[in-house]
């Protein structure tokens, strides 16, 4: 699946392409990749639970309209020496919205090759068995139609 | 695609949103519940040349749903950053606004800015007049939560005079100074001093 | 007329203990957690969450352990939490074509590119009690096979390159939102699919069957169901693009409707759409039809009378939570009015046995 249509510009594909996989981790998984204490850093948005309204369209593929909410948590924070990052997640952890927004920040800075090796890798590696064992089971139960010879042609 | 935004549009928000949203949302509503008694709004900090009243009252009140329009005296590209990080509000027209900032001269004409129809007078706009003074007093108010009468000082009595001639239409103001804020609905009758 | 009556505050306090008593049950037998609630009443959860009108699995399941079980008060309880949060914003609408689909089937096209993916159904069970599921045990796993990859076509795209069916014009308009403004009629479809979709589902199993039965008969077929996650995406004003802010379950139906054509419009194929939260097919497939009933007025169709046709039946009546509120708070105390009423009676009673009529 595509995560968050990439732009062209290849540092924004790369920093859709973490933050996404950060906003749908699971914070215990999370927490245990990137144990405390995290990296010096200031609130400019203090973690805080919300609501956003999730829309599908007519048809698939026609107007917009309002499905209903899903939980998500956000914040924002500054490194001190002045990295800003991000973080909108899903649910209603806000130690996950805090770490993500810390790792948001670090991998814009000379760590973060190491930050991608020891968080953003394995946590890639978990979504993409979970994705897997799901759909692994759903192939399994495509039919495969017999054509049956009807009795007036046999 | 935008640019993303510079770091001081990120600062200056509350540092605990509950707590500083109930507070200034008690004042904001103290202040319009007694017109002209002067209040306290202290938490937020906006980029000039917002208020820290003004700044702290959207802070409260705006939000995605909320759209907000910004008179010529704040349109700034400092101010509009700030509050699209801090309130997700749509910035917009007079004409579609449900709060407009700027001091008085930049609102002006205030016939731009919805003042409810008969089936729902609420979706009007609030007016957050950015005012050099509270005093000394030029009007008497009188009405709903005055007791008597109360004394402020108004950009413009006249023409406050004639938004509360359309009650239950009109708009409501409220006027920030530094961090003070006086409260001045539809409700309230003026007269010049 | 309403007159507070005060009073009654021990025994509500000691009704409260009794019902938290009542809900443990019995102290001997194992507590259930909200994590076995999650995995293993998923269906219940989808349903809360659905009607809930909020995406959250462990919020719903804590819901119906809190209504021991009572799904519309377990609703009830989502639906006064999310008052209390503040709206982040609006997702980028989800893309169900790039669906990652656990269940894809098509009434109308065998042979449908993707192919008929049964998934986790009920459908060709025997509807026979298990009695094995009374002890515990282990699950046999289930059998796995390659998965295909690339993206699963929606059925319906087939028809419209033949124009067989009506088109689904592009649009981007921020829809309306019944939870920010009081819903006003006439709806637009939007308005309508997003009343539909936290909507009871039982009141739109309802009115759906009845659409089958010939109370405005729409002759549907389903086009196309699929069950999947979807990734959601925001626009994020501070950094300028949208980024990934979760993955949810839904269930997407689309009908494929019979349609003679009429004063506007050319016989072709008609659509009705069903989209909602979590693993939810009956509903999905309610909503698909009770949606295109609502649609006779833009399709050039006769009123013909049906509820399900009836716009202002069918969304004022669809919540279940404004429905149980006004039908429950008639067991509330109503001392005075009903005061009042026996007065009414005893008085008119009295003039009916004064008068020469009942003197006879």
């Amino acid at each position: 699946m595509t995560q968050g249509r990439p732009e062209s510009d290849p540092t924004i594909s790369d920093r859709q392409g973490w933050m996404g996989l950060l906003a749908r981790a699971a914070p215990d998984r999370l927490a245990e990749l990137m144990p405390g204490p995290l990296p010096t850093h200031a609130l400019l948005r203090a973690p805080e639970i919300g609501a956003v309204m999730v829309r599908g369209r007519i048809g698939g593929t026609g107007a917009p309209f309002n499905l209903g909410e899903m939980t998500v948590t956000r914040c924002s924070v500054r490194l001190e020496e002045g990295t800003v990052g991000h973080a909108h997640v899903q649910g209603r952890d806000r130690d996950h919205a805090r770490r993500a927004a810390v790792i948001d920040a670090l991998m814009q800075g000379p760590g973060a090759e190491a930050v991608k090796r020891s968080v953003l890798d394995p946590l890639a590696r978990d979504e993409a068995a979970r994705r897997h064992a799901r759909a692994a089971r759903a192939a399994a139960t495509r039919v495969e139609f017999l054509t049956l010879v009807r009795g007036e042609d046999a | 695609m935008t640019p993303p935004m510079q770091t001081d549009a990120l600062t200056g928000g509350f540092t605990d949103a509950p707590v500083d949203a109930a507070r200034a949302f008690r004042a904001a509503l103290e202040a319009l519940a007694r017109p002209g008694r002067v209040q306290r709004l202290t938490a937020g900090t906006p980029p000039a040349p917002m208020s820290v009243a003004a700044g702290t009252l959207l802070l409260t009140l705006a939000d995605g749903t909320t759209p907000v329009h910004l008179a010529p005296s704040h349109d700034t590209a400092a101010l509009r950053e700030w509050l699209v990080f801090h309130c997700g509000c749509p910035l917009v027209e007079a004409g579609q606004a449900v709060f407009a900032v700027g001091t008085w001269a930049a609102l002006l004409p205030v016939d731009r800015f919805a003042i409810g129809t008969p089936d729902y007078p609420d979706r009007s706009a609030t007016l957050v007049v950015e005012v050099a003074a509270l005093e000394p007093a030029n009007a008497r108010l009188a009405g709903p939560g005055i007791r008597g009468e109360a004394l402020l000082m108004v950009p413009d009595a006249a023409v406050l005079a004639a938004n509360r001639a359309r009650f239950p239409l009109g708009f409501d103001s409220y006027l920030t100074c530094g961090d003070r804020v006086a409260g001045l609905p539809r409700s309230t009758r003026l007269e010049a001093l | 007329m309403y007159v507070a009556v005060k009073g009654g505050e021990r025994a509500i306090d000691a009704a409260h203990a009794f019902l938290a008593e009542d809900r443990r049950g019995d102290p001997g037998v194992a507590e259930l957690s909200v994590a076995q609630i999650r995995q293993q009443l998923a269906l219940a959860v989808n349903r809360v969450m659905a009607e809930g009108s909020l995406f959250d699995p462990d919020l719903a399941a804590l819901a119906i352990k809190q209504a021991r079980g009572d799904l519309i008060e377990a609703i009830f309880l989502i639906r006064a939490y999310r008052t209390t949060l503040p709206r982040h914003g609006a997702s980028r609408p989800v893309d169900t074509g790039a669906m990652a689909c656990v269940r894809r089937i098509s009434a109308t096209f065998k042979d449908a590119p993707g192919g008929q993916v049964l998934g986790p159904t009920f459908d060709y069970t025997h509807r026979l009690l298990d009695f094995a599921l009374l002890a515990d045990g282990e699950v046999p796993p289930a059998p796995q096979a390659p998965p295909r990859e690339g993206p699963v076509p929606h059925v319906t795209d087939f028809l419209g390159r033949d124009g067989l069916i009506e088109p689904v014009p592009p649009c981007d308009d921020a829809p309306r939102d019944l939870t920010r403004e009081p819903l006003e009629l006439p709806a637009d479809r939007a308005l309508r699919l997003q009343a539909l979709a936290r909507g009871d589902e039982g009141f739109l199993l309802g009115l759906a069957y009845s659409t089958q039965r010939g109370y405005g008969r729409t002759h549907a077929f389903v086009g196309e169901l699929r069950i999947g996650t979807v990734a959601v995406e925001m626009d994020i004003p501070e950094l300028g693009f949208a980024v990934g802010i979760g993955e949810i379950e839904v269930t997407e139906c689309e009908t494929v409707n019979q349609f003679k054509g009429s004063r506007t419009e050319p016989p072709q194929f008609t659509r009705g759409y069903g989209l909602v939260f979590g693993q939810t097919e009956r509903k999905a497939i309610a909503m698909a039809l009770v949606d295109r009933a609502l649609r006779w007025r833009e399709l050039g169709e006769d009123f013909a009378g049906a509820p399900a046709q009836d716009e202002e039946f069918v969304l004022s009546h669809a919540d279940n939570i404004q429905a149980t509120g006004f039908l429950e708070h008639i067991k509330l105390p109503h001392y005075v009015d009903f005061q009042a009423e026996l007065e009414l009676i005893r008085r008119l009673r009295a003039e009916a046995m004064a008068s020469p009529e009942a003197a006879e």
